[in-house]
């Protein structure tokens, strides 16, 4: 299934879901709550969103468990279920993953900086993300999706942590905005950095997700191709959002979004997908922009 | 006088054992804690929020700096004290409930302390009951609330309800930022100001204290 994974990437473009947190927002989830702990409380709403997914045409889902490390999830007094709501968000999409389809388990940034500058030490990182991964694969990911990072470093060990302890391909991805410098995430990394670091630490596949739109997420992977000889992937967000009545409104809607995608499809991606705001809707015609390059 | 600028450059380039240095040696030769503070830190430290609004500074060199910062200012602090506070004033600050992401809220609570704010950080996840109490119990001048999610911006407007509810509100200013949130947004419900990021934060308070 994993070997299956990176030879599709040779000769097609896939198409990875789009959010999860917003949608599950929209399905009862409050500011307050751990997303993570609905793999257990609410599994028939986590697989809503995945079937939906599925169903808009996309090949690949990645799981609700991006904040499903130790660090994280002690805030919410949770530090001690680690392992099952990651086993239980791979299981889920598992469970509704159409043969020829992938199952992706996401893993978020812990938050917390390193040492020197923060307080959390390199093997003590090793080990959270240790816990989530070995969870995730053992409750069926096809692949392991390490996204949103904004240190460099925190990403490499992150890889080097699936790479040594599953066989299964590794995608990591960064998250980037467009300042006076150019791309930096908010440690002040530029792509190309990233690109060389993340291909060292031994990714199969490199990008950049949660970012403001396709024109940004092209900018990235413009810089990032060059210095990378791995398939590369992008995940913009429908814009930014804002809470217009109470309600969380995203600049992007569907059909805006598609417009503003074809041009990320430019530099060839290998795969492609939605961030915070998108949804099947969104992905729908994602995927029929994609249908019309790999045909 | 040489020893403020060389404190500020060390604050500047993030080098906490020379901030603590200097401004042991300052105290050691005489020098008034409060120019310390003012003469010092406080121009070191607007010099980083500068740099990081400009893009020539992001995330880890501000937090090498604030720790550089913390070296000179908790020497300096417990002596201020003694002499008698002369803050500018005195702000309640936290993230909005539910949110449990406070780097930025960090930074502003840093960059206010630095200025010589009297900062009461109260952490992240914080309820509008816990603002109202604090504010009311330390007799803050400022409640600052950040959420990073849009799903979290509620639990600001359920504090200015708090503050309203226990008869305190015109007694505080109430501040809002945080990446989603807008002056819009601060308008709805009834903020008195909004503040784009630490340095704009920084300008906020003054101004609602009056101190421009």
């Amino acid at each position: 299934m994993a070997e299956g994974f990176l030879e599709r990437l040779k000769s097609e473009v896939l198409v990875c879901d789009g959010a999860m947190g917003t949608m599950l927002q929209a399905r009862g989830l409050t500011g307050g709550a751990c997303p993570e702990l609905w793999n257990k409380n609410h599994p028939e709403r986590v697989q809503e969103v995945h079937r939906a997914y599925f169903a808009a045409g996309c090949n690949m889902v990645e799981t609700n468990t991006f904040g499903g490390n130790r660090l994280k999830l002690k805030g919410y007094g949770l530090e001690k279920d680690v392992a099952d709501l990651n086993y239980l968000g791979a299981r889920l999409a598992r469970e509704v993953c159409p043969p020829g389809c992938f199952v992706c388990g996401s893993v978020g940034p812990t938050g917390h900086f390193l040492e020197p500058l923060g307080d959390v030490s390199r093997e003590e990182i090793y080990d959270v993300f240790k816990e989530q991964i070995l969870a995730l694969a053992e409750g069926g990911a096809d692949v392991i999706c390490i996204e949103t990072m904004m240190d460099t470093e925190e990403a490499a060990i992150a890889v080097r942590v699936a790479k040594e302890n599953t066989d299964l391909p590794v995608i990591a991805t960064m998250t980037f905005e467009l300042d006076r410098n150019g791309y930096r995430t908010m440690m002040g990394i530029d792509p190309v950095t990233a690109a060389r670091r993340l291909t060292e630490a031994g990714a199969d596949v490199i990008g950049c997700n949660c970012v403001n739109g396709p024109e940004i997420a092209l900018g990235v992977l413009q810089e990032m191709k060059p210095v990378t000889d791995r398939y590369l992937m992008a995940q913009p967000n429908a814009g930014l959002p804002q809470l217009i009545k109470g309600e969380t409104v995203f600049e992007l809607g569907p059909e805006v979004y598609a417009q503003k995608y074809p041009v990320l499809l430019e530099v060839r991606p290998h795969i492609v997908g939605g961030c915070c705001g998108t949804t099947p809707e969104h992905l729908a015609f994602v995927v029929k922009l994609v249908k019309g390059i790999n045909s | 006088m040489g020893s403020f600028e060389e404190i500020a450059r060390a604050l500047i380039v993030g080098n906490h054992v020379r901030v603590r240095e200097l401004t042991e040696i300052a105290l050691k030769e005489g020098t008034d804690p409060q120019e310390i503070i003012y003469k010092g830190l406080i121009p070191g430290i607007n010099v980083v929020g500068e740099k990081f609004r400009n893009n020539e500074y992001y995330v880890p060199q501000v937090l090498l700096a604030a720790r550089a910062m913390y070296a000179g200012m908790d020497l300096v602090r417990p002596l201020i004290a003694k002499l008698g506070a002369r803050y500018l004033g005195r702000v309640v600050i936290g993230t909005a409930q539910g949110d449990l992401h406070d780097i930025g809220k960090n930074l502003v609570a840093m960059m206010l302390e630095g200025t010589g704010f009297e900062v009461i950080n109260l952490g992240s996840d914080v309820s509008p009951e816990r603002f109202t109490e604090e504010a009311r119990d330390k007799k803050a001048q400022i409640v600052g609330i950040s959420a990073l999610m849009t799903t979290t911006m509620p639990g600001m407007a359920r504090t200015v309800e708090a503050l309203k509810a226990a008869g305190i509100r015109d007694q505080v200013k109430v501040m809002i930022g945080g990446a989603p949130v807008t002056q819009l947004y601060a308008d709805e419900i009834g903020a008195d100001g909004y503040a784009r990021d630490a340095t704009a934060a920084v300008a906020k308070a003054k101004e609602l204290l009056s101190l421009v």
